[in-house]
């Protein structure tokens, strides 16, 4: 019968940002451990609180199924002597094996014929693989960082402390270092003392919520979320809706209680994003906020416990966020003394890279960046770009983003308004780090769009000269991000640009410093890398990677062109015309394809039907080049579709390859030109 | 509870769990961890429990006496645990608990944090400990000191005895706290705090400090080489210390600053690599237990 299977690996603390992932490989884990065993199961639920990670697979079969073996022995050759007898080899082979040597089988290995003893092994009951196999899964668990305690080898993110495995009503055992499964699970840190019985899997369910621990990290949300809602609306308010913070708080506590803090409204003179993220990034409270959208002086804290003694937290907790509002004050008055321009001067002080200046270096390139951008695109006036490039960076030297490093661009936009800069710059200095994360806002201003665009090129560039690259999981300087906003931006803002002439600009801002790479090995890289990017952006936009690879390898450096010209091809693949489209391009290209010579000698054709292709080449052309300037790819798409009929009279009426080398030349020539009309817009070899 | 008798706690609480009671060490250092007793003795095979107050030093954190919760001089309460005890979080609660701090009527949480400390070439996993949101204590498993590789791995715990102290006698200024009755911090911290924070930001002398740095550096090289080992470590503290001026000074442009810390950290490998080999000459005279001995010299042999 089959039985259902729990394990609960007992830890301290686990890191809270680990846990989504960790449950998921322990789920996988389980799956594939269990497949790979043989065992059939059901269900798989995980479960993780800061102090265990737990599974529970439903319906394991009871024994493995049985499983044929298959040993090779020896060479045919060899197994018999010389008259077709078994010899001592294969004698010795089928002993090993225990099997009659009249059971081997002769089978073919790469052209050997080899004895082969195939043995039926029966499956062994689950209870007796099991604790193997849990331990392998518990030791092939990885971690972003792990470690080892006290004397022991074994790695995990922090110590084991317990483990409880149950299969039906059995106590599954097995060790790891000096812990031993065995029934007894742990309650809640601080609400329950020492090992609790446990005897199955639904009296371990019952056992840890009597001892205050809600192992299901959904319902722990779920809890979570209703008492911050219920607490703020208390308080007159309501709390900050933030995903990220729910599901850390949801990991790093076992019985969630919420409660209401207050802090001084005096401290509301300072910027909200500098309260936010004091509240969230420091003490992971829920901001409130009143009707209007405005925060209140209070805040949603979640207690890892009860009620009890609910009003000594609060006050902690009150105290600590004061002392940290109070420096956040402090530093803002401070830092508003000074002006955006008299912080700039500093920046000839802290380096951008060890290899690629300073931050004032930084600035002056991205003036001259900017103002380059600008011309390209038309966007935004040469003062003020100048203006926001020379302050941008200001900001890094203010106590406030000192102190909280994530504030940056915000301060600076606050600074700056502060500094009676104009509204444009200020704008621009905010907008010149976006996006800042996957799925942020992108720079919505003319100053800010051409400001983040320098700000990017000429962080890829410098890196990409000196040999700073993402590899794997290690990209310290963030260069996928910025690569990817670059796309971002040129596509969302329509932005004609030649990418190729950007970063070339941009590697000539780095021409006082002494650089790995040449110019044109360093763009090329570069240009390689964003081409990736964009190519996640069109699969993710949901074109086929093969229409992408087609327009891809006819590779235009301006963004936006490829982009149109990549979702009209995909729009077109669709259409009824495809069909004659493709027939064309493979008449045309196949037998052209070595060909080099668009050239054709007009008096040796014979046929009418190659004079009438002859004839219509010239206006096809034009037609063509005009709707390739006008973008209308479509257009081009369908005028090369509608050759079909002329081209099939072609083929029927004449042979490409004859004896009459002018002629053939002729007749290649043709079909070489019709083919290039169509690799001016992309690799049509390459659709399938 | 006093400030005083805070430390007499935790001194009877640590002592009663086999710790040695040790006194501060006396050359100028920036966190308990680099008292000879932590960085050395958490290398090599042997046991080792010891429980010390450390008055630490961070000379950029000095505020002029002016900032209630910074300070360029407190002080920490050490404690390693060599090798790491299974129960060693139940023992910190039970500190706790001795200290007037019940858990079950506060929040107390672990909270993720690596420690790594570049100058010395170390880095453990742990927590932070939060009591109500404060961060009280630093917790750490070491796994690796000098460069090299803990085994076996002890815990440390760092207790932050001001805010423990402000959080017990419910102070809004570290100079409130009440040290014996009618004495507060600022009567014995206050006016160094304020003459520290002169001397570290306007008056140390650069080339003073660094032609210091320059001839401890040497002196710790060379003493190294004659295999006098806590000697050559005084050394890299004062080199770490001078270091850390230097910062406060502004005296350390960015490219410097790696320069140096690498420096520092070239010492502390050094004087760990020459620790490690003297204890084991020395044949680990804290290596008691007979079994134990044998088990770690098999292991040893096989590496």
């Amino acid at each position: 019968m089959a039985q259902d299977l729990l394990l609960e690996i007992g830890v301290e603390e686990m890191p809270s940002a680990y846990m989504p992932r960790v449950l998921k490989d322990l789920k996988d884990l389980a799956r594939n451990n269990l497949a790979e065993a043989r065992l059939s199961c059901g269900e798989v639920l995980t479960w993780g609180t800061p102090r265990r990670l737990c599974f529970w697979v439903k319906e394991i079969s009871e024994e493995q199924e049985d499983s044929l073996v298959e040993n090779r022995g020896p060479k045919k050759s060899i197994a018999f002597d010389a008259g077709g007898n078994p010899s001592k080899a294969g004698l010795g082979f089928a002993r090993g094996q225990g099997v009659d040597f009249r059971e081997l089988q002769i089978r073919e290995v790469g052209g050997v014929e080899y004895l082969f003893a195939i043995k039926k092994e029966k499956g062994q009951a689950a209870e007796q693989i099991l604790p193997g196999l849990l331990l392998k899964l518990i030791h092939s668990l990885s971690f972003p960082k792990s470690m080892t305690w006290s004397y022991y080898q074994t790695r995990f993110a922090r110590p084991i402390r317990w483990l409880l495995a149950i299969l039906g009503d059995k106590i599954l055992e097995f060790n790891i270092e000096n812990i031993k499964s065995a029934g007894y699970t742990y309650g809640h840190r601080f609400l329950s003392t020492g090992a609790l019985p446990v005897s199955s899997i639904d009296d371990y369910f019952r056992v840890l919520r009597k001892h205050y621990v809600i192992l299901d990290q959904a319902e722990r949300k779920k809890m979570i979320w209703q008492q911050v809602q219920k607490v703020a609306a208390e308080a007159g308010g309501k709390a900050m809706e933030n995903e990220e913070l729910l599901e850390e708080v949801a990991f790093l506590v076992e019985f969630p209680t919420a409660f209401y803090g207050e802090f001084s409204p005096s401290y509301l003179a300072v910027p909200p994003e500098v309260l936010t993220t004091s509240m969230i990034e420091h003490q992971r409270y829920f901001p409130v906020y009143n009707n209007e959208g405005r925060l209140l002086p209070g805040f949603v804290g979640v207690r890892n416990g009860t009620d009890y003694c609910l009003d000594i937290v609060r006050a902690g907790n009150e105290r600590v966020l004061k002392a940290r509002l109070e420096d956040a004050l402090f530093f803002w008055n401070e830092d508003s003394r000074k002006s955006l321009e008299e912080m700039s001067a500093k920046l000839k002080d802290v380096l951008f890279h060890e290899r690629l200046g300073t931050l004032a270096d930084k600035g002056l390139r991205l003036q001259e960046l900017a103002l380059f951008i600008g011309r390209e695109t038309g966007l935004g006036q040469p003062e003020k770009l100048q203006r926001s490039a020379l302050l941008c960076k200001a900001d890094l030297m203010s106590n406030m983003v000192y102190e909280f490093p994530e504030l940056q661009g915000i301060m600076g936009r606050y600074y700056a308004a502060g500094s009676a800069e104009e509204p444009e710059v200020a704008e621009a200095i905010f907008e010149h780090y976006l996006p800042r994360f996957a799925g942020d806002k992108l720079p919505a201003s003319a100053a800010g769009i051409v400001l983040s665009l320098a700000e990017k090129a000429d962080s890829l560039a410098g890196c990409f000269a000196i040999g700073i690259k993402p590899s794997g999981s290690q990209d310290p300087y963030a260069l996928r991000r910025q690569a990817l906003g670059t796309v971002n931006i040129i596509l969302d803002k329509k932005l004609s640009i030649d990418l190729k002439l950007l970063f070339e600009q941009a590697y000539l801002g780095y021409k006082d410093i002494d650089l790995e790479k040449s110019r044109e090995d360093s763009v090329k890289e570069l240009l390689d890398f964003v081409y990736q990017r964009m190519r996640g952006v069109l699969l993710d936009s949901g074109i086929s990677y093969d229409v992408i690879d087609a327009a891809l390898s006819q590779p235009s450096f301006d963004l936006f062109e490829t982009y149109n010209r990549v979702f009209e091809l995909q729009e077109f693949k669709k259409s009824p015309l495809f069909a004659d489209f493709m027939v064309v391009y493979n008449r045309a290209h196949n037998l052209s394809r070595k060909w080099e010579s668009e050239e054709i000698d007009p008096d040796v054709l014979l046929d009418e039907s190659e004079k009438n292709l002859y004839q219509k080449l010239p206006g096809l052309q034009q037609e063509i080049k005009t709707s390739l300037i006008a973008q209308d790819y479509t257009r081009a798409l369908e005028l090369l579709a509608a050759l079909r009929a002329d081209i099939d009279q072609f083929f029927t009426a004449v042979m490409v390859m004859v004896d009459d080398e002018k002629l053939k030349a002729a007749r290649l020539g043709i079909l070489k030109a019709i083919a290039n009309l169509f690799n001016s817009m992309a690799d049509f070899s390459k659709i399938v | 509870m006093n400030f005083q008798e805070l430390i007499l706690r935790l001194h009877n609480f640590w002592g009663q769990q086999g710790c040695i009671i040790q006194q501060p060490y006396d050359v100028e250092k920036g966190a308990g961890t680099m008292n000879p007793a932590t960085f050395l003795r958490a290398l090599g095979p042997e046991p080792w429990k010891v429980a010390y107050v450390e008055p630490s030093r961070r000379p950029t954190d000095g505020r002029y006496g002016e900032n209630p919760n910074r300070l360029q001089h407190y002080y920490q309460y050490q404690v390693i645990l060599k090798p790491s005890p299974d129960n060693v979080i139940d023992l910190y609660l039970a500190s706790l608990r001795d200290l007037g701090i019940e858990a079950e009527k506060h929040d107390i949480r672990l909270v993720e944090d690596n420690w790594e400390s570049p100058t010395l070439g170390a880095w453990g996993l742990g927590w932070e400990i939060w009591l109500d949101g404060m961060e009280i204590t630093q917790f750490t498993y070491f796994q690796q000191c000098g460069g090299f590789d803990c085994l076996p791995v002890s815990a440390e715990i760092t207790y932050g005895l001001e805010r423990i102290a402000m959080y017990i006698q419910n102070k809004e200024s570290v100079f409130d706290i009440e040290w014996v009755d009618g004495i507060s911090y600022a009567d014995v911290h206050h006016q160094a705090e304020v003459d520290y924070s002169h001397y570290n930001f306007e008056a140390a002398d650069v080339g003073a400090l660094t032609s210091m740095f320059n001839i401890c550096e040497e002196e710790a090289v060379r003493v190294a080489e004659r295999q006098l080992v806590q000697p050559a470590y005084d050394y890299v503290l004062k080199c770490s210390h001078l270091f850390n001026l230097l910062d406060a000074r502004g005296a350390i442009s960015v490219t410097e600053r790696t320069a140096y810390i690498g420096r520092v950290r070239n010492l502390a490998r050094m004087v760990a690599r020459e620790y490690l080999e003297q204890r084991k000459r020395l044949n680990y005279p804290l290596l008691k237990d007979e079994n134990l001995r044998k088990q770690l010299i098999i292991a040893e042999e096989v590496l």
